[in-house]
């Protein structure tokens, strides 16, 4: 019995690594996450062991009495089991007690570990909670050298990142499995912590704290790429809009500055100015819209502007009921930003 | 005295079911009419000296605290303190006294923001999206203690120097019905 259960034991390991969920702190990007990942195992094998031991110890009990309950044993004294028992129970309280305070211990050492990296000269990135999506901004001293972009954040591989949580309205908690653990971002106050990725690569988080009705479609994603190529994309962020040269497209800018679009969103370059939702300066450049929701497809695009409270309801954005030629227009301008 | 019990707890169920949808959460609206715009009174002057016969028109958001709330909180996020400063009043008007210049019924408030006005309000016709004009309309009302107390936001995220709107004394709107003029 017991041998099996430490047969099945590693194979139940391995199944449990093997997960390739999309959301994995088991698959490490970086040495926070790595940390993190340790720590884990440990409190599993530690466990791990514990539960073998009092499977056993249930098992053995279970098989040694076969007495009935007609042929009670008459109550007897014996002093030198009794000093067995407590010398072995003794142990045992002695035994959870010494693991309980080395968990404890590795705990604190792990926390300190994830927070100790430092770098003179790190990427600084703002991230800011909103019901229910993420606003990024990399800041600067040059305000027009900021830039500011929602739900993907980009970060340079092998570089150490920090990051500085604020929320907008209530408690957020950012948390993307397979780089840190979670944050809380909480409403009026500031806080930072540090990242870093090893390995190139897309990184899914979510909110991990009850924010509201949409909290489960408040989604973020971490993309780790090579240092020129961040340059790059940070190069492009930093760009305002530009005209458009199609006149569907130069219609549908119209379409998006008459119209209700222009009340909550920021497009640079244009009057569009309003700081409520997410700046669309550079959406097309951005794989999911609506907090990692839709695929940043026209049709999808599409279906979001025209009817969002269908897709997400009780998210903050208003429905758009645009007549078909100025849909098509708004999408075509849109798909320009890129 | 059985039927008496009965009767109170009838009353008492009618007026709990009554009381849940103040907090009711519309999230695919359909606003009342919009064509109000062109019915609206908005100055006591009138033809052969006799008021136009407009209905006023019952905002449905006006039973509504989370509509309210709403409003409130795209009073704030469409920039309206901007000029009128939570309610006190700056560069426009205040909306928390008792004098409205083109009116303090909801159509009249909600002509006021679709159509804009002279010397500085701005037209937010196709701007803002129907419903949520008539969630600002409410609450706009509310700054002036005319919503139920029940339904008008009693506290605030953020400080403000004035009462909560359920705090607010109920004015008595005066304005465009030949009222004079308060005292500046």
């Amino acid at each position: 019995m017991m041998a099996a259960a430490i047969l099945a034991g590693p194979h139940f390991v391995l199944m449990l690594a093997q997960f390739t969920g999309e959301h994995n702190s088991l698959h490490a990007a970086g040495p926070q996450a790595s940390h993190i990942e340790w720590l884990y195992w440990v409190i599993f094998w530690i466990t791990f062991v514990a539960f073998v031991l009092t499977i056993a110890g249930f098992t053995r009990a279970a098989a040694k009495s076969h007495s009935s309950a007609a042929e009670m044993l008459p109550v007897s004294t014996d002093p030198e089991g009794d000093r067995r028992a407590t010398w072995a129970v003794g142990s045992a309280v002695a035994i959870t007690v010494f693991t309980l305070f080395a968990v404890l211990f590795m705990s604190v050492i792990t926390g300190k570990k994830v927070e100790g990296l430092t770098s003179n000269n790190p990427v600084t990135i703002q991230v800011t909670g909103h019901q229910w999506w993420w606003e990024i901004q990399y800041p600067n001293s040059q305000a027009d050298q900021t830039v500011t972009t929602a739900n993907e954040i980009h970060v340079p591989v092998g570089k150490p990142v920090v990051i500085l949580t604020n929320s907008e309205d209530v408690i957020h908690s950012f948390w993307a499995p397979s780089v840190h653990g979670k944050r809380d971002l909480l409403p009026g106050y500031s806080s930072a912590f540090w990242i870093q990725i090893d390995k190139p690569g897309t990184y899914p988080g979510r909110c991990a704290e009850f924010c509201g009705l949409q909290h489960a479609h408040m989604g973020f994603s971490i993309v780790a790429e090579d240092e020129n190529t961040f340059e790059q994309w940070e190069q492009q962020q930093l760009k305002p809009a530009t005209d458009p040269g199609d006149p569907n497209a130069a219609r549908g800018k119209q379409v998006f500055l008459t119209h209700a679009c222009i009340m909550c969103h920021t497009i640079r370059g244009t009057d569009a100015g309003s700081k409520m939702g997410p700046d669309l300066t550079h959406l097309a450049s951005r794989k999911m819209i609506a907090a990692e929701t839709l695929p940043n497809t026209p049709g999808a695009l599409a279906g979001w502007i025209i009817d969002p409270q269908r897709i997400k309801p009780g998210n903050k954005m208003a429905p758009n009921p645009l007549e078909p030629d100025d849909l098509q227009a708004l999408i075509a301008y849109l798909q320009t930003l890129q | 005295m059985r039927r008496q019990v009965l009767f109170a707890m009838f009353v008492i169920a009618a007026l709990m079911l009554s009381a849940c949808k103040r907090e009711e959460r519309e999230l695919r609206p359909s606003p009342p009419a919009s064509e109000v715009v062109n019915e609206t009174q908005v100055s006591g002057i009138n033809p052969g000296g006799h008021p136009l016969p407009g209905p006023p028109v019952p905002n449905m958001y006006e039973e509504s605290a989370y509509s309210t709330s709403e409003g409130k909180r795209l009073f704030s996020q469409y920039n309206c303190s901007g000029c009128h400063a939570n309610g006190g009043g700056g560069i426009g008007p205040p909306l928390m006294d008792n004098y409205w210049v083109y009116g303090g019924e909801p159509q009249n408030i909600f002509t006021t923001i679709i159509e804009g006005r002279p010397n500085g309000m701005p037209s937010f016709r196709n701007r803002i999206p129907e419903y949520q004009v008539w969630e600002l309309v409410s609450y706009v009302r509310s700054m002036s203690g005319l919503l139920p107390k029940d339904v008008a936001p009693s506290r605030s995220d953020r400080l403000y120097v004035r009462p909560p709107e359920q705090s607010m004394p109920k004015q008595t709107p005066t304005g465009i019905t030949g009222a004079p003029e308060p005292p500046k």
